[in-house]
């Protein structure tokens, strides 16, 4: 049952082949095996999924024609969850447990989806390994001593291991596309504002936008179908009408024009990644696309810019964890300043207090100029170099990150050869853009993935690509080896 | 040496919309603690801020009011700072582009002459949450403060004058300007006591004539005009001290104590914080239209000076009567309705302004708390002018009204202090203080003329004692002097 796809699964709960409370026990039964192994969730909520399977087995039985009604999910622990713990992946949240659901997680409840738990994630979304969580590194199913990318690296192995059909993620500046062409799974982030970010805990606010992971372009399209709305309660969520993104799953590629950035094909990529991804451009090709090869100029200021902006926005967003009114507090505080540092102190991990302290620096007096004014600076030409290419081509295409996945501890020491998996990534979260990942064959064994980038708001567009590619590919059916 | 003293004000006005600047959580005042404190407000993971319009409206309303440019496109920053009552660990306020720009208020001094004090800008802003030290709870006993979020939220639009006031008495005016105009346009409930207004003044001085300003020092939230008087006076004459005494001024942020009446300081320039300004990226830039700042011109409700103007005219009022009664909204409408519905506007000025006001001030309550309403004055002032009661009973009637023994007509009547207009009883009276004191009848009868007058105040007080104040004055002085020069 695993191995049925979310729109399989759909169709048999609505045939009455199997009950609600019946995949999500079979889910929850492979999840309980599997994720001492993985570590991929930090809380798995098996109570509560099959009380909601039972209610969605109501529902179903009623009638009820959505298409995620009954289907078991899992959210990242950044979405807060009514009654259920989400930490975040830190210390900081260990003891927290919020009153409210998330929109995207309300959405999901109201489209009648079972969420069988929370799944593990680098601490507050610092990092691209899943090595920075308080519950610690979760493994990659295709390679145990690797990493599964990060930051949403657990809702990644979640998905690839098949404990779930699908998984919500975010991505502030690669979190949702590095672990899923880490984890040789889909990955779709919106366009910034698609997706309500209420509930959802900050990072770098301007950056951060929910997303969804599934084994297929058409289930991440009936995800997306739940999780985009517009809500009033996020300011910078925009009224753009939601399209049925499966409407348009089947469109035919011919006459589209794909950009490939030469920037993207430079040094630093894996040979053998480049050769997938130009194997992956001919298939498109033979589907009748055109390729353009185009230039974003200002690609190499992507990753400075982010580390600017994401710590400085950051640096304030976690302002609010001060052991004050929720989450960790030291023992006994002689005084106040004294329970505000070691609160925080004890709270956050080591990269976490990186980014604060990068991020306090750049908008401190006197360097604000120097930092933040000139990161904004290039984050509009960044978002110019995008505008300029869509004149000439209708999506972007490329490698979702420069190697496949490495070892444990690899990159341990190294905070910029960290910084630099997101290297092809970031520039689309600064821009405000859509961006997919999509398996596109094996490395050394380990999944490697093909990034599509979008204009704004044409989610539909990447996904119709991403479909057709994986109905004339099979990579995307792949499933790691000893996984039955 | 003269020295001249130097002020600028930074005012924070609570704007009176029903729910706080970024969530639905309500703004009124005196709930018990942290009951009007929503996730939001508690900055509990992951809520993101609304704007509230409302909040939007009332300051381009006061922009409007003090003819100042209104920022078309406003944007909130984040000031960053940790402090327990500030759950977010930053204050979302404005800084590059506030939403009210340049403009200015004019005050009226004693002398009478005007002057124009310049507002730099008005932004707006979130008020944080109160830190409560003194509890009488276990908790304060173990060393611990409580935290009150109630007040985290409330919208509030700081206003910040130029250097322009050189006195206390002219900070007085133009505090109270302030407070007319934001009750007269309805965005602030004036409310001092409950820290609706409250005051930061900056001060420095310098030698008469100098050009460059002195070093200054800022003293933070007063909130009353006695307080900022007391305060600017005590700051001016220690600055002055320590300058005459060789010393200099030390940049700093001082705390005035309303208990003790004393100020000290806070923190030194050096120790300040850096706030790290930047913009709040949860909200984006808010764009008014031109249209919706014109609509808003066209509703402005009358603001003070031209009530004062409209009061001479309309009820023949003097230029410092009507200045008074229509400083503040509620202030004017209680006169005005009082005026309407006794059919006198002087009679219900000189009451409003007398009575009523002292028992106010007495009481230390605004007028909209009076315990008299208008229509009550009004119905006194009618039993007054129909020559019902004297001024004289018409206090002591107003003072059991204030005592909420009910309407002037029922305690008139159940007190038995109608006036005595029966000519009988009058002649009565008088015949027996006549008879009772024959050695001031004959003084009176021999004097002159010029001396009479004075000479009838004896026999009148004697009357009206006898009477118990209720026989009627006109009536009385008629008999009396029928009969005395009969």
């Amino acid at each position: 049952m695993h191995k049925l796809s979310i729109a399989e699964l759909s169709r048999n709960l609505k045939n009455k082949v199997f009950s609600s409370v019946e995949a999500t026990r079979h889910f929850l039964e492979r999840s309980k095996k599997l994720n001492p192994e993985f570590n991929a969730y930090i809380t798995l909520t098996e109570e509560q999924a099959l009380a909601e399977a039972a209610e969605a087995d109501k529902r179903l039985a009623a009638g009820d024609d959505n298409v995620l009604c009954g289907v078991p999910i899992a959210h990242k622990d950044i979405f807060c969850t009514n009654g259920v713990r989400t930490s975040c992946g830190s210390r900081m949240l260990d003891n927290f447990i919020p009153p409210y659901d998330a929109t995207v997680v309300a959405n999901y409840r109201a489209a009648g989806a079972v969420m069988l738990g929370k799944t593990n994630m680098d601490e507050f979304a610092m990092g691209s390994s899943n090595e920075t969580s308080w519950y610690g590194k979760v493994r990659n199913p295709w390679a145990p001593n690797c990493v599964p990318g990060g930051s949403s690296g657990g809702s990644a192995a979640v998905v690839a291991a098949m404990m779930a059909p699908g998984a919500t993620a975010t991505d502030t500046g690669g979190s949702i596309r590095q672990p899923a062409a880490l984890c040789g799974i889909t990955g779709l982030k919106p366009t910034y504002g698609r997706v309500s970010r209420w509930g959802m805990i900050a990072f770098a606010s301007s950056l951060d936008q929910g997303g969804v992971m599934a084994r297929s372009a058409e289930d991440a399209a009936i995800l997306l179908n739940a999780m985009a709305s517009y809500d009033s309660k996020d300011s910078t969520c925009i009224n753009e009408p939601v399209p049925d993104y499966t409407a348009t799953l089947h469109n035919k590629l011919e006459g589209l024009r794909i950009g490939l950035p030469e920037e993207y094909f430079g040094e630093g990529l894996h040979p053998e990644i480049q050769a997938a991804v130009e194997d992956a451009i001919k298939i498109l090709e033979k589907r009748g696309a055109s390729i353009k090869k185009i230039s974003l100029p200002h690609s190499h200021l992507a990753v400075p810019a982010y580390y600017v902006i994401a710590p400085a926005e950051c640096s304030a967003n976690l302002s609010r964890f001060d052991g004050v009114r929720y989450g960790h507090r030291c023992e006994d505080p002689k005084d106040l300043m004294d329970l505000f540092k070691r609160s925080r102190g004890e709270g956050f991990g080591e990269e976490v207090k990186r980014r604060i302290l990068v991020g306090t620096y750049a908008l401190s007096a006197g360097y604000y100029d120097a930092y933040y004014r000139k990161a904004q600076q290039v984050r509009r030409l960044i978002k110019q170099d995008f505008d300029e290419a869509f004149n000439d081509v209708d999506v972007i295409l490329g490698p979702t990150a420069p190697t496949p996945a490495f070892e444990f501890g690899a990159k341990g020491n190294d905070p910029v050869a960290m910084y630099l998996e997101d290297i092809y990534t970031i520039a689309t979260n600064l821009a405000g853009l859509p961006g997919m990942s999509i398996p596109c064959g094996l490395v050394d064994n380990k999944p490697v993935g093909l990034q599509l980038i979008g204009q704004a708001w044409d989610e539909a567009r990447l996904l119709n690509v991403a479909n057709e590619f994986q109905h004339h590919s099979d990579f995307h059916t792949w499933t790691p080896g000893g996984l039955a | 040496m003269e020295w001249e003293t130097v002020i600028g004000l930074e005012v924070h006005v609570q704007l009176a919309t029903k729910t706080k600047i970024f969530s639905g959580a309500s703004t009124a005042f005196g709930a018990e603690p942290n009951t009007q404190a929503c996730a939001i407000d508690l900055a509990m993971p992951g809520t993101l801020p609304s704007p509230n319009a409302e909040a939007f409206r009332y300051a381009v309303m006061f922009g409007l009011a003090i003819d100042a440019e209104i920022g078309k496109r406003s944007v909130f920053e984040r000031k960053n700072y940790f402090y327990p009552d500030l759950p977010k660990g930053y204050q979302t306020t404005q800084l590059a582009e506030p939403i009210v720009g340049a403009g200015h208020v004019d005050i009226q001094l004693e002398d009478g002459s005007e002057k124009r004090i310049r507002i730099h800008h008005a932004h707006l802003e979130e008020d944080a949450g109160k830190s409560l030290h003194d509890l009488s709870s276990s908790i304060a006993s173990q060393g611990m403060s409580g935290i009150d979020l109630n007040r985290a939220g409330t919208p509030l639009i700081e206003i910040v004058t130029e250097p322009d006031i050189r006195n206390a008495e002219e900070a007085v005016a133009f505090a109270r300007k302030l407070h007319s105009i934001v009750t007269s346009l309805g965005i602030c409930d004036g409310e001092m006591s409950q820290g609706s207004m409250r005051f930061d003044v900056n001060i420095s001085v310098r030698l008469k004539g100098e050009e460059e300003f002195g070093t200054r020092t800022e003293t933070k939230n007063l909130n009353s005009f006695k307080f900022m008087e007391k305060c600017i006076h005590q700051e001016v004459e220690r600055q002055i001290d320590v300058l005459e005494d060789g010393g200099t001024i030390t940049q700093e942020t001082r705390l005035y104590d309303g208990e003790t009446h004393t100020a000290r300081a806070m923190r030194s320039k050096e120790e300040a914080n850096d706030y790290r300004y930047f913009p709040c990226p949860d909200l984006l830039p808010v764009i008014l239209t031109d249209d919706y700042i014109e609509d808003l011109r066209q509703s402005l409700p009358e603001l003070p000076d031209a009530r004062k103007q409209r009061f001479q005219q309309d009820y023949g009022l003097s230029s410092y009567d009507a200045g008074v009664l229509g400083s503040d909204a509620a202030t004017a409408h209680y006169f005005e309705s009082c005026a309407t519905a006794a059919s006198d506007a002087k009679l219900a000025a000189n009451w409003v302004m007398g009575e009523i006001s002292a028992r106010l001030n007495a009481e230390e309550i605004s007028i909209s708390h009076a315990k008299v309403s208008a229509e009550q004055l009004a119905g006194l002032i009618s039993r007054i002018k129909d020559q019902t009661i004297s001024n004289k009973i018409a206090k002591q009637v107003f003072e059991a009204m204030w005592a909420g023994e009910g309407d002037a007509d029922s305690i008139i009547d159940t007190k038995g202090l109608k006036q005595v207009s029966d000519s009988g009883a009058i002649e009565k009276l008088v015949d027996d203080v006549i008879a009772n004191n024959p050695q001031q009848v004959e003084n009176y009868r021999k004097a002159d003329d010029a001396k009479r007058p004075k000479m009838l105040g004896f026999f009148v007080g004697q009357i009206m004692k006898a009477s118990k104040g209720q026989a009627n004055p006109q009536q009385v002085n008629k008999v009396l002097l029928d009969k005395l020069n009969a």
